[in-house]
């Protein structure tokens, strides 16, 4: 807790310079607490993330001194790159799907599985983290979705009648990207999903009480009127978790339906980076492309914010 | 589910057991488990698929289409593993210490330092506060491919490259530990932090005595993603010799050597997978239910 000295009356630049190192001082054990995260902080995130920003302004091949170029990574990226068009569309409507659809399924499972008896809880919260947890996640969907008859899904098809032939899931354009949007939503439950569970047992039982009493007579109002309200900060975590993830799809795809994907169906904004980083190495152009990206992100986060703004401190 | 309950008079509520909703119907409850029920077959799936492949026999492995269930159970793909291990060039209990003295150090430094910071962050106010939170938040939502390079160049500065330190240092300091933490503590009233004030507390002891045990359900949050992320690390290009890499990174050396030993494959992810899940589920089982949140009376 701050020391609170109010300054009297209104301050020239002087006092108000004043003032602050006054502050400053006062608060000096908060500074202490958190100097051995900023320290780290600075020198192993931010630092490599601020010497990062400037190579989208030149032309690096990860052997020469990176060559600087001005705005014209940007020029092709915007004007000449037809493949970059295709990403922005698919990265948005990835974004669009598993963003605020996944952040709605994370809290209403979290909240059906808060409803349970305690055991089932905890049994409940590992059965959906669980896809977050193992490693051989494609390969059971790549077991589900083969392009043969053997596939589990062509197969079930198959003997139901509606096909008459296998369809090739994860090579045929038509249906590459609905496939990847499935498979994000299914392994979309990670730290969003159990922060909001955190979210979900930090809240007083005494208000459910109260609520009663009051005259609550249902799951629905109780949600609306008590929970949400009472868990704020949670669910903006768990948005900005969840941006991060949306906007940064691509791994599931490429991991899935190969990287390019069959006429860029799946290609992502994060992809056409890999591709242009870890494949071609011109770091120069995937800077840019991460540039463009940062900048997207940081629009929707404002959006969250103000959408989420009223249950917050 | 939203079934209309008759109303309770504040002598039933009082006498329910403690962990009951006070809302809510039997009916509810069922549908509820059916529907969770449902869903948690498909998300646990691949968890099962990867235990079982580890059980089968060589002969059964390779059956196409894979079966579902295992018939001639066998731990050969264990000992298998166990002898491939045994067979290294250096001893398998290193790489064992590695991984548990790496990851127990990066919990402990990340609770400590995500812990002081985010409650110095949500609960003070000082010049600086409000920029330090937007840079955590914007550091969150940068993703780029070309931040390794420079993340090399940095730990190469400092003669880091090839130490316990790459492993450790950079992991200890992580914004989504820090956001989690501080968002959480934010829902503490100040008047329990006033109250430990008044008492003679200091910032520390605050922090440590009445903070973090009231954001329980967060920290055990934490400590998941921090073993989780802290298990899984791999030195990659940041650590070349054999003595200071992690089981990780072994066992996707052994997985390299390919199709013959697709079970041993198997076998070293679900040991692999052992410890977070010990961690996760004792932290899932332990914030149940042990809020303590009357101590405050407005």
């Amino acid at each position: 807790m701050a020391k609170k000295t109010k300054p009297v009356g209104p301050m020239n630049k002087q006092g108000k310079f004043a003032y602050t190192m006054h502050m400053i001082r006062m608060n000096k054990g908060c500074y202490g607490l958190l100097a051995p995260f900023m320290i780290l902080f600075i020198i192993f995130t931010l630092l490599p993330v601020f010497m990062s920003l400037p190579l989208g302004f030149t032309s690096f091949n990860m052997i020469q001194t990176p060559k600087f170029i001005g705005l014209s990574n940007f020029y092709t990226l915007f004007l000449n790159d037809d493949v970059f068009m295709i990403a922005v569309k698919n990265t948005l409507v990835f974004a669009i799907f598993t963003g605020p659809f996944s952040y709605i399924l994370a809290f209403i499972i979290a909240w059906l599985i808060n409803e349970m008896h305690p055991f089932l809880k905890t049994f409940f919260t590992f059965v959906f983290y669980a896809p977050s947890m193992t490693t051989s996640v494609y390969v059971v969907w790549q077991l589900i979705l083969s392009g043969d008859a053997y596939g589990f899904l062509n197969a079930e098809l198959m003997d139901m009648g509606i096909f008459n032939e296998p369809v090739q899931f994860l090579t045929d354009k038509n249906y590459i990207l609905a496939v990847v949007i499935i498979v994000q939503l299914w392994i979309s439950m990670g730290a969003g999903f159990l922060a909001i569970r955190a979210g979900f047992q930090n809240i007083d039982k005494s208000m459910y009480e109260a609520g009663a009493i009051e005259g609550i007579k249902n799951r629905w109002q109780e949600l609306f009127t008590i929970t949400i309200p009472s868990m704020g900060p949670q669910l903006l975590f768990a948005a900005v978790m969840q941006i991060s993830t949306s906007f940064t799809v691509g791994y599931v795809g490429q991991q899935l339906v190969g990287l390019p994907s069959t006429d860029y169906a799946a290609h992502t904004i994060m992809n056409h980076a890999t591709d242009y980083g870890n494949i071609r190495y011109e770091m120069g152009y995937a800077g840019a492309i991460c540039f463009v990206l940062f900048a997207a992100m940081l629009l929707a986060n404002k959006g969250v914010n103000w959408l989420l703004g009223k249950y917050l401190d | 589910m939203a079934k209309k309950k008759k109303k309770k008079d504040i002598q039933t509520l009082r006498v329910r057991k403690k962990n009951k909703k006070i809302n809510g119907s039997l009916g509810g409850d069922i549908c509820i488990f059916v529907f969770l029920a449902l869903l948690g077959t498909f998300m646990v799936f691949p968890l099962y698929y990867s235990i079982i492949q580890s059980l089968k026999p060589v002969e059964e492995l390779f059956v196409f289409p894979p079966k579902l269930y295992v018939i001639n159970v066998t731990s050969i793909n264990f000992t298998n593993l166990f002898k491939v291990a045994a067979s290294m060039w250096v001893p398998f209990s290193r790489y064992i210490f590695n991984s548990v003295f790496t990851t127990v150090v990066i919990c402990v430094c990340n609770l400590f330092v995500c812990c002081c910071a985010g409650f110095v962050l949500a609960k003070c106010k000082f010049p600086g506060c409000k920029t330090i939170n937007t840079i955590v938040v914007t550091s969150l939502l940068f993703a780029s491919n070309a931040t390794w390079i420079m993340q090399f160049l940095v730990d190469a500065k400092l003669h880091l490259i090839d130490t316990y330190w790459v492993v450790i240092l950079p992991n200890i300091s992580t914004a989504i530990g820090l956001f989690l933490m501080r968002q959480s503590m934010s829902t503490i009233h100040d008047s329990m932090i006033e109250a430990a004030k008044v008492d003679g507390a200091g910032l520390f002891r605050i922090c440590w005595q009445i903070v973090v045990p009231n954001s329980k359900p967060a920290l055990m949050t934490l400590i998941i993603f921090a073993f989780q992320g802290a298990w899984n690390f791999q030195g990659g290009s940041f650590i070349y010799s054999e003595e200071l890499k992690t089981l990780p990174t072994i066992a996707t050396q052994i997985a390299q050597i390919g199709i013959a030993r697709q079970g041993v494959i198997y076998a070293s992810a679900v040991l692999l997978m052992i410890p977070p899940l010990v961690v996760f589920l004792i932290a899932q089982g332990n914030v149940m239910e042990t809020m303590a949140h009357s101590g405050i009376k407005d």
